[in-house]
């Protein structure tokens, strides 16, 4: 019978180890494929190490990104245990029930140092629902050489004439510098966005209070006359297919005088291993028309949250918990040095003395508390966010908005024709969401 | 000599292949009229579970009325059109040139079909950003090299654009199944008519063209069938901006962007519509073709 | 005919031959040297050819960055599976149609290539909810039947065709013989029919390694092929054309050197019957 006892004995054993094995799991996560999501894949052993949890990536690019996980969370296919999500999808799935409440985030986690900013972007009435990896505002870069050149000062709060004079005098064709660098890519979070902010400056709004669409009033013409004619003079060959990514790549080849984006782009810009320019790069807040009061900055953050009837949702808290701390910060930060860290997150970062050193530290944190979602424009509006209306309506809708203005960028029709099928389609979306 | 016995075997053995794409038709298209008949807004909560409220031919009837249906209708057909045009008369072109006596005739042969290996996604990513990059593409190189102003492929001349990266795709294979049926022409006939001072045209126009008919009403039929719903390469270049909208994108903005099946799946029947009206006229020709 | 018209001409045609050859060929030849050089070298004016330094850098980022080898290894699952499964379920097929064509044989392929038209973003929907109802997503399975299916009408396509060919005398006289069904197919069609299925096979596999929707769609980590490696590349920040090249080109140059090794075999039978 020593046989059927050492069988026993297997068994037993392997169940032993089949039970403490379960403690020790493998979460699929899917994620953007930016900069700062890439690193952090390269440091996924640290994890590993700390938790026992192994990582499975899935990187997508955005647009990508956006379609898999949609139909996934929406389908409830379960196939990722932590998605890669920003402000705008955080509030409506967390309103659905479709993720998992982050209200019981460790002690040393320390959930009150996110900034607030992010934290209001990424909670439904008071939950958080999501983690931010990274926070962004946009900003003005510029080019701190040909400024100088140009003979011109930048103000630290420009209004857009400035900023068309600016371009106009570093315009330099025979150099291949283009004066100013924007995006015009179609898509909602690509030259939607822009343009959006743009408006906001000019004191345009996507809705009125009763949710009529407001693209048939004077000043989202005149927004658009501006950034058109701004473009046209003195933006790249082709900016209608310009995104951040095209924009990032022209101005660390010193293709641009001035590129008004995102804040994170700063630490891509002046890092001397991808930009040619890295060190004559300046910052400004982001711009406004002139006797308007509000500025053309918008609030983003690309946040970590878990996707509700996961079976690991402990393992994934422990990673959010691991990927959006202090101490990942401190990692980067020893391993490749200040500027490189995830920015925009959390206030203990603006707070060290180290990162004050950074030169576009102080700038980005003005820029995120200049934004504020619940007041975007001049005019009040039934909605929040600043460069998307936080309704679900929103993607599809901007999405076919953008495609129109980026026609008229690459010259295929006028502005007016653009404005007039905007409305339209806005219109018609909402009434078959039920809103008019 | 079909006996009672071997034609019931026969059917047996279709069986299996008929079933799965008969389940494979009807069950999605089961699904799809469903829901193109309700109101499905799954992030405004519905889900199958709660049930969706029934709305009519609402959807059809907000699908057809909006003003970007009919220009993605015409986009799909310029873009078939345009890529059928092309990949067939330049596919004659070289399946005649190919067929000719040369050196490295297998090598040259590797060459020209080596784009039917490449994934769209890659191909598109590759055209994209290598060559029709307006600051950094290959293109905007040359056409700087000869004094020209780059051009914006993907949104000054998106559609050109578009069938351009198509026709690359499927140029080898419309050229290898027009080599195959070149290569079975009777050489005989053709020094006949050179003899009796048939010019070249005259040689082409009776004797070549009509031989390929066959393989030409084969390369469009299978060719259609891919093209009608092409999707990566808009996808990847220009996200169905700049008039690059096709029926088929029009209904993934709907569903994927706007995240509204129920509208979505109207479009997914007008497709299927217009995929069969499309498929009547060609089965005409081909059925008459195939049956010579 | 002078013999010198006839080299003149076969100079001309080789040149020509040539040329419209390396035209077709460029993008792939270009990505592939591009995938050697330095980012900036990649976007050098004028456009470096050969003269410079050559460097596998950009492997070696691709690869830490995503494992080259699973996804390589699932896209042969795939494409091998869908193959094998699709050929099964289409060499009976193919067979009764064309060696016991009825009246509604013709109107039955044509149905059967009719399914292909259904725009796959249509029922997306419809076939995501099936899939989690079977908990399909992320499997090997259920892509193998998806790919299977979309390409059956294809191969049952191209087996009828090439069947056709053969001659049914052959056939019945193995028939008087006594020769049963099973014997039929497995000793005298199946060897003459090898060409033709060889070639088959060849083209689903390339259709099934290069689809990109489904492949997308119903895939998350364990089941995602190359078609979801490239995709994390499509647009990196910064200069990234070097990496792209170097992913797109270990996305293709298995199927890439596949085709070429057999490409007599498919060309023999990528016919459609386009030739009588």
């Amino acid at each position: 019978m020593s046989l059927k006892n050492a069988l026993r004995a297997v068994t037993a054993l392997t169940l032993i180890t089949a039970t403490t094995g379960a403690f020790a799991e493998t979460i699929t996560i899917a994620t953007v494929n930016n900069g700062d999501m890439i690193r952090m894949q390269g440091y996924t052993d640290d994890f590993t190490a700390k938790t026992g949890h192994e990582v499975e990536w899935v990187t997508l690019e955005e647009n990508v990104l956006r379609q898999r996980v949609t139909t996934d969370i929406t389908t409830k296919g379960g196939q990722f245990d932590i998605m890669t999500i920003g402000m705008y999808e955080t509030p409506i799935w967390g309103a659905n029930g479709w993720l998992v409440p982050l209200n019981d985030l460790s002690e040393e986690y320390d959930v009150n140092d996110i900034l607030p900013a992010m934290r209001g972007g990424l909670s439904h009435d008071g939950t958080l629902f999501a983690a931010p990896f990274y926070g962004e505002s946009s900003m003005v870069m510029y080019r701190t050489d040909l400024m100088e050149k140009a003979g011109l000062e930048m103000p630290e709060a420009p209004t857009w004439q400035f900023i068309r004079e600016a371009a106009a005098a570093m315009d330099d064709p025979e150099n291949d510098i283009n004066g100013i660098c924007l995006r015009g890519k179609p898509g909602w979070g690509e030259g939607g966005a822009f343009i959006t902010v743009t408006g906001n400056s000019f004191g345009a709004r996507w809705f009125d209070e009763d949710w009529n669409a407001q693209f048939d009033q004077p000043e989202w013409k005149e927004a658009l006359e501006f950034y058109v004619s701004l473009m046209n003079d003195y933006g790249p060959e082709g900016y209608a297919t310009n995104g951040f990514n095209e924009n990032l790549s022209l101005f660390q080849q010193g293709k641009c005088g001035m590129w008004i984006d995102a804040t994170v782009a700063a630490s891509f810009v002046t890092n001397p291993d991808d930009s040619t320019v890295a060190d004559s790069v300046g910052f400004a807040l982001a711009p406004n028309n002139e006797g308007v009061d509000k500025r053309s900055n918008w609030l983003w953050a690309w946040a970590l949250a878990i996707p509700a009837g996961t079976q690991k949702e402990e393992a994934a808290k422990a990673f959010i918990e691991w990927a959006t701390s202090k101490e990942y910060i401190e990692l980067v930060a020893a391993k490749e040095g200040w500027a490189n860290v995830p920015p925009g997150a959390r206030t203990s970062l603006y707070e060290n003395p180290e990162y004050q050193k950074v030169p576009f530290a102080k700038m980005t944190l003005d820029s995120i508390n200049a934004a504020d979602p619940t007041d975007p424009t001049v005019k009040p509006v039934p909605y929040v966010g600043i460069q998307f209306v936080a309704i679900p309506e929103f993607a599809g809708i901007a999405t076919e908005v953008s495609q129109e203005f980026s026609a008229v960028y690459a010259g295929q029709q006028s502005i007016d024709e653009a404005l007039e099928k905007a409305q339209a389609l806005t219109n018609d979306a909402m009434e078959a969401a039920g809103y008019r | 000599m079909a006996t009672q016995h071997s034609r019931s075997a026969a059917r047996l053995m279709m069986t299996p292949a008929v079933v799965l794409l008969l389940g494979w038709m009807l069950v999605p298209l089961i699904l799809t009229l469903y829901f193109s008949f309700k109101k499905y807004l799954p992030l405004r909560g519905d889900s199958l579970e709660r049930g969706l409220d029934w709305v009519g031919f609402e959807n059809y009837v907000r699908f057809i009325s909006s003003s970007s249906f009919w220009p993605s209708v015409q986009t799909t057909l310029i873009i078939v059109g345009g890529v059928l045009l092309i990949t067939v008369v330049l596919g004659i072109f070289l399946a005649l040139l190919l067929d000719q006596p040369f050196w490295g005739q297998g090598v040259v042969r590797i060459l020209v079909i080596a784009p039917f290996f490449v994934m769209p996604t890659v191909s598109a990513l590759v055209w994209k950003n290598m060559f029709m990059d307006p600051i950094n593409g290959i293109l905007a190189h040359l056409w700087r090299f000869f004094g020209a102003e780059p051009i914006s492929w993907l949104s000054d001349a998106s559609l050109q654009s578009l069938i351009l990266i198509v026709s690359w795709q499927w140029l080898p294979f419309a050229t290898l199944i027009l080599l195959t049926a070149v290569q079975s022409l009777d050489s005989e006939q053709l020094e006949a008519a050179e003899m009796d001072g048939a010019s070249p045209v005259a040689r082409f126009g009776f004797i070549v063209l009509p031989h390929l008919s066959r393989a030409i009403t084969i390369v469009i039929l299978i060719q259609t069938i891919f093209l009608l719903s092409i999707f990566a390469e808009i996808f990847v270049t220009t996200g169905g901006a700049f008039g690059t909208r096709t029926l088929t994108y029009l209904i993934f903005q709907r569903v994927i962007d706007s995240q509204n099946i129920g509208l979505g799946s109207a479009g997914g029947v007008y497709a299927i519509i217009l995929a069969n009206i499309v498929a009547i006229f060609l089965m005409r020709i081909v059925g008459k073709n195939l049956d010579r | 005919m002078a013999r010198a018209t006839t080299t003149r001409r076969k100079i001309i045609t080789t040149v020509a031959a040539w040329s419209i050859g390396l035209l077709i060929f460029f993008p792939i030849l270009w990505t592939i040297l591009t995938s050697f050089k330095t980012e900036a070298q990649a976007i050098n004016d004028p456009p470096l050819f050969f003269f410079f330094d050559w460097t596998l850098e950009n492997y070696a980022v691709v690869q830490e960055r995503s494992d080259y080898m699973r996804f390589l290894w699932n896209s042969v699952i795939l494409a091998g599976g869908s193959t094998l499964l699709g050929i099964l379920v289409a060499i009976p097929a193919a067979w009764s149609m064309a060696f016991v064509p009825s009246k509604r044989t013709k109107d039955i392929l044509l149905w059967m290539l009719s399914t292909k038209m259904l725009p796959a973003v249509g029922v997306l929907y419809p076939i995501s909810l099936l899939f989690v109802q079977f908990n399909l997503l992320d499997t090997h399975i259920g892509l193998i039947v998806v790919l299977m299916l979309i390409n059956l009408p294809i191969i049952v396509w191209m087996l009828y065709t090439y069947f056709k060919e053969i001659p049914g005398e052959i056939l019945e006289a193995a028939r008087m013989d006594g020769a049963t069904l099973k014997e039929e197919i497995l000793y005298i069609l199946t060897p003459m029919a090898i060409p033709g299925i060889a070639s088959t096979v060849l083209l689903n596999f390339i259709l099934a390694w290069n689809e990109a929707f489904w492949t997308l769609n119903l895939t998350a980590a364990k089941a995602a092929p190359l078609t979801a490696f490239i995709a994390s590349y499509s647009s990196p920040e910064g200069l990234f054309f070097a990496k792209l090249s170097a992913a797109s080109t270990m996305a293709i140059a298995p199927i890439l050197i596949l085709g070429w090794f057999s490409q007599k075999q498919l060309v023999r039978g990528l016919t459609f019957g386009a030739v009588k």
